[in-house]
């Protein structure tokens, strides 16, 4: 076996093992609400839990975006655009949330 | 080691492609931007979304509950899943230098699971149709109505992009200019399954749970 296909065989394992992290995360919570005999709110984190770790596995596994070896850019610009982000969600959340709370 | 020589997100083609690896990095990067900045667009939607989900804006219409359908999403969810990890091996088949064959199988297996999700998607909407349930009928429908179909109309220029780069490759073969629009590809259809994890849990699984 050549260099070259053991690497492709290591590489197709890695997007395998993604692919199986991102099922179990994406079963759990949709058999959580299809079954599940939780109350609401413990449902809902669970599932933002999930979602929010399957996010970090796709990155991981499928954009090969990994922290440690990225280049300082590319970083960069995801945490601003999660800054940015954060900043208009949250802040719009606030505010309507908040109006609708006085009215 | 395995996936070294990173030089922008998404899978690398590697040195032992040349100036294709070398070139790849400013376009790649440039449309990296680009996702970026649609991240944001998508972002705000749901916040919309989300603030839409009180009685107050559903305005006497139907709710979550009325209209979504937990299977429908769940398929919906593995198609997109599941063509996530073929492309993922369409791009490996090209880093690797393997047939152009595989890679074509591959890809034409990714473009059937995005029209198929895109059919379930549009016999949703149809089902929504159907009990008049449109984007007109409450600020809770005109915020789903804003989120959803956005996704799916991402899926299908992703689908169209995937069609044209089938011909491409059949055409102009594998050169460098082709590649790295296929590595563009990649990113686009990966970061669309991001945006779907957000969908299925906030906009199904939050509105059934």
């Amino acid at each position: 076996m050549t260099p070259q296909s053991e690497d492709h065989k290591a590489e197709v394992r890695h997007y395998l093992v993604g692919f199986a992290l991102a099922l179990t995360l994406t079963l759990l919570p949709f058999a959580l609400v299809a079954w599940g005999g939780l109350a609401r709110m413990q449902v809902l984190t669970i599932v933002a839990i999930c979602a929010l770790v399957q996010i970090v596995v796709h990155f991981r596994y499928f954009l090969h975006i990994d922290f440690s070896r990225q280049k300082s850019e590319d970083l960069h610009l995801i945490l601003f655009s999660a800054l940015v982000l954060a900043i208009m969600a949250c802040g719009t959340l606030w505010i309507v949330f908040n109006l609708a709370g006085r009215m | 080691m395995i996936f070294h020589e990173r030089r922008h997100p998404g899978l690398n083609l590697g040195d032992h492609h040349g100036a294709a690896h070398a070139g790849a990095e400013a376009s790649v990067f440039g449309f990296w931007v680009f996702l970026m900045s649609d991240l944001i667009i998508f972002g705000l939607m749901f916040a919309t979304y989300v603030t839409m989900l009180g009685p107050m804006a559903q305005a006497g219409g139907p709710g979550p509950k009325d209209l979504f359908e937990l299977t429908s999403a769940f398929i919906q969810t593995m198609l997109l899943l599941t063509s996530s990890l073929t492309f993922g091996m369409a791009s490996l088949a090209m880093r690797h230098k393997r047939s152009q064959r595989e890679m074509s199988l591959w890809l034409i297996v990714t473009l059937i699971l995005g029209l198929a999700f895109l059919a379930f998607e549009l016999r949703d909407f149809a089902g929504m149709f159907a009990v008049s349930a449109g984007p007109s009928r409450s600020g809770f429908l005109s915020a789903f109505f804003g989120l959803v179909p956005l996704h799916g109309l991402h899926v299908t220029a992703g689908c169209l992009w995937l069609l044209i780069m089938l011909i491409q490759m059949r055409t102009m073969g594998l050169t460098d200019v082709v590649k790295t629009r296929l590595l563009r590809l990649g990113l686009f259809w990966h970061f669309l399954d991001i945006i779907w994890i957000g969908i299925f849990s906030i906009v199904y699984l939050g509105g059934l749970a």
